[in-house]
């Protein structure tokens, strides 16, 4: 019941939020909402209920281990979504808002989806409920950037649908009544149909993984993460993303009972190579720091994806590594979009000497780009740290060579982006722009407090998220 | 009624699927898409086989009202308020990509071929026919740059997986339906063509000029 709470109370506040009648008392309804939702997802954490096998939505091991570090994310964004649509008064925020909290709704429904439908509508869901919030700033760009977004990711969603519907019919050729949760598939194994699983997997990976923006189908995340407003590539980043990532990882679940569980981790090792490896080629030409951020997700997205072909140390890292993408993402992006609004432009050569234009947000930037490129002693660090041992133990030594390289690269175009957007003379335009962009408490608390808590997790791992992480890899994987 | 009416509707669909590959005048590609609604609307009723229950009353006719109508006339108001009437440069040719689709087809029987069948589904096209709409909706989507072309392409691709959802829907209705929400997407990406055409001049509607954002 608590756990059907964390749906229904995100969307009894957008329901809310669509009827209140003042724009500007309006975004309040996001940090009240917000609040009680992290209360609520604490609540669960530290005394989680138990869950009927063949509950389609549940807070099991994986919800876990997942979903406070989206609660907390949406936390810090709904803080700064205040001054920030205060900012932007004169745009009409009643659909921002509605949007941002059906999101919240639909991102806690998928993350305890433990059925193929129920995830793939509430992964749809979200993807229809972000397109009126990249179009937020209503310009030409922003409608190229939806345009692009719809048109992918629909691609993607709609190849999900057709893969979830090869496995339901795996089952049902190998003698299933239509029990479509994951355990259930799970429980009928080796039964299940070999080709339709090996079909299900590809169309699967396919379209999840362009949820997640992993390379080749990462082409819509440089334009949405370029143009959407900071806040709303935060939460693509951290939440979105992680939805399409455990969806992959309760596949996964159900192709290793089906025995096929090698050739899976074999696809996702190339792809999140792969990934890295497109991640790191752009991020050296990168001149857009928006976009920027977008690569330097693509790469995260790479190393979530390897952690989870390497076992149950894999997969427990790999969460570590989504709590510590939420957090250090969300962070960044925030920093992003004050830079941003205090340079009137994205793009390096018009956002030059930041530091000295806007200051706080700039050290923020600054800190973040070196946390999110695993510099200690932020949690990427010890995430990736674990990713890596992990590889190493289950011998794969030429990946860890490559995830290195690309991670050497990545850092490489990125602080190159950073530092010039850092230092130099600001141009007389962004100057002119900057006066005026005032830092007030309320855009700098919420990404210094993720950064804060991305270091505290990395300094002081407690013990009950890393129980948590492989608690959930092992009702995942039992037995790896 | 026997699968022979089934294969007829779903050569159909196989045949609707080149003719939209062939069509560069817009209001044609749109009736096309519109037939193909209506066909895969009567589908679930004449895969019943006699026993009809509600439910496959309301996907039908949910079917058709969406695919079939709703859907066409909403993209018919997005050419009327665009003002654009045909493909005029798709990046794909009317001719290669009525060859590819053709060769398509054949591919779809052959990969349908690899995956195993129920008895009760042996002798139904619907796979092949499911495989050869997808990969139709994915040469319009790429082949085409105007961007309601592409939208067809999106709702033919989408077809194929309803033709495909015919296969589960006695055992797991709900997650067929759930493919409504695809139509819901369709919605949405027609309506933001003719929000976006009201906000502004967005001349041509030709993806082509969509290319500000790149490296």
């Amino acid at each position: 019941m608590r756990s059907l709470l964390l749906i229904i109370l995100p969307l009894i506040g957008a329901v809310i939020a669509a009827m209140w009648p003042s724009n500007r008392t309006r975004p309040w309804l996001l940090p009240a909402t917000a609040l009680a939702h992290t209360a609520l997802t604490m609540w669960l954490f530290f005394r989680p209920p138990a869950v009927a096998g063949n509950a389609w939505v549940g807070f099991d091991a994986l919800a876990r281990a997942v979903l406070p570090a989206v609660s907390l994310l949406f936390l810090g964004c709904a803080a700064y979504a205040v001054p920030y649509l205060r900012i932007r008064e004169e745009r009409q925020n009643r659909v921002f808002v509605t949007m941002l909290l059906a999101i919240l709704g639909l991102l806690s429904a998928g993350h305890q989806a433990r059925q193929l439908g129920v995830l793939w509508i509430a992964t749809e869901g979200v993807t229809l409920a972000t397109v009126p919030l990249l179009h937020f700033n209503g310009t030409p760009r922003a409608f190229e950037a939806t345009w692009k977004y719809l048109l992918v990711g629909g691609t993607g969603i709609a190849l999900s649908l057709l893969g979830s519907f090869c496995l339901g019919y795996a089952s049902l050729y190998g003698g299933g009544r239509g029990d479509l949760t994951f355990v259930a598939l799970a429980a009928q194994g080796v039964s299940l149909s070999r080709p339709w699983v090996l079909a299900a997997w590809v169309l699967l990976l396919v379209g999840y993984g362009t949820k997640m923006g992993l390379a080749p189908m990462n082409t819509w995340k440089p334009d949405t993460y370029g143009e959407a407003p900071g806040i709303v590539g935060a939460l693509l980043a951290g939440g979105v993303t992680t939805v399409a990532f455990t969806a992959l990882l309760r596949v996964r679940s159900v192709l290793g009972a089906a025995g096929e569980g090698a050739m899976a981790d074999r696809t996702m090792v190339a792809i999140g190579l792969f990934s890295m490896l497109v991640a790191a080629t752009f991020l050296l030409g990168s001149r857009n720091f928006k976009r920027m951020l977008a690569y330097s997700s693509v790469e995260q997205m790479g190393i979530l994806i390897l952690g989870a072909a390497l076992g149950g140390a894999g997969v427990a890292a790999a969460l570590f590594h989504v709590w510590s993408n939420a957090l250090t993402k969300g962070s960044l992006f925030l920093s992003a979009g004050n830079l941003r609004r205090a340079a009137g432009s994205a793009l390096v050569e018009e956002a030059r000497g930041m530091c000295v234009l806007a200051p706080r947000s700039t050290g923020l930037f600054v800190t973040g780009m070196f946390a999110i490129t695993a510099l200690p002693p932020f949690a990427p660090f010890f995430s990736v740290l674990r990713v890596v041992r992990a590889a190493l133990t289950e011998g794969h030594h030429a990946a860890v060579a490559m995830l290195l390289g690309c991670m050497l690269f990545a850092f490489f175009g990125m602080t190159r982006v950073v530092l010039r957007v850092a230092e130099g003379r600001p141009k007389a335009a962004a100057r002119e722009n900057a006066r005026r962009f005032v830092e007030s408490a309320g855009v700098i608390w919420p990404p210094l407090t993720m950064l804060g808590v991305s270091l505290w997790l990395g300094l002081f791992t407690p013990a009950v998220l890393l129980n948590a992480w492989t608690a959930a890899a092992a009702q995942l994987f039992p037995g790896r | 009624m026997s699968n022979g009416t089934v294969n007829l509707l779903i050569g159909l669909v196989m045949g609707l699927n080149l003719i939209a590959l062939g069509s560069s005048r817009l209001p044609s590609l749109i009736r096309t898409i519109s037939a193909q609604g209506v066909t895969l609307g009567v589908m679930p009723l004449v895969l019943a086989k006699g026993n009809i229950e509600w439910g496959l009353v309301l996907v039908a006719l949910g079917t058709v009202a969406g695919k079939g109508l709703i859907i066409p006339a909403l993209l018919r108001k997005a050419t009327r308020a665009a003002a654009v009437e045909q493909e005029n440069e798709p990046y794909i040719g009317f001719v290669s990509s009525l060859l590819l689709g053709a060769g398509g087809t054949i591919a779809a029987v052959a990969l349908a071929g690899a995956l195993p069948l129920l008895p009760e589904h042996a002798g139904v096209l619907l796979v092949p026919g499911a495989i050869a709409s997808v990969l139709t909706g994915f040469i319009l989507l790429i082949g085409r740059t105007k961007a309601i072309s592409q939208v067809c392409g999106f709702l033919i691709l989408e077809n194929g997986i309803y033709l495909f959802g015919m296969l589960l829907i006695r055992s797991t209705p709900l997650m067929v339906e759930s493919g409504i929400l695809l139509d819901v997407t369709v919605g949405v990406f027609v309506i933001g063509i003719i929000v976006d055409r009201i906000q502004r001049a967005f001349d041509s509607l030709d993806t082509r000029n969509l290319t500000t954002l790149r490296e």
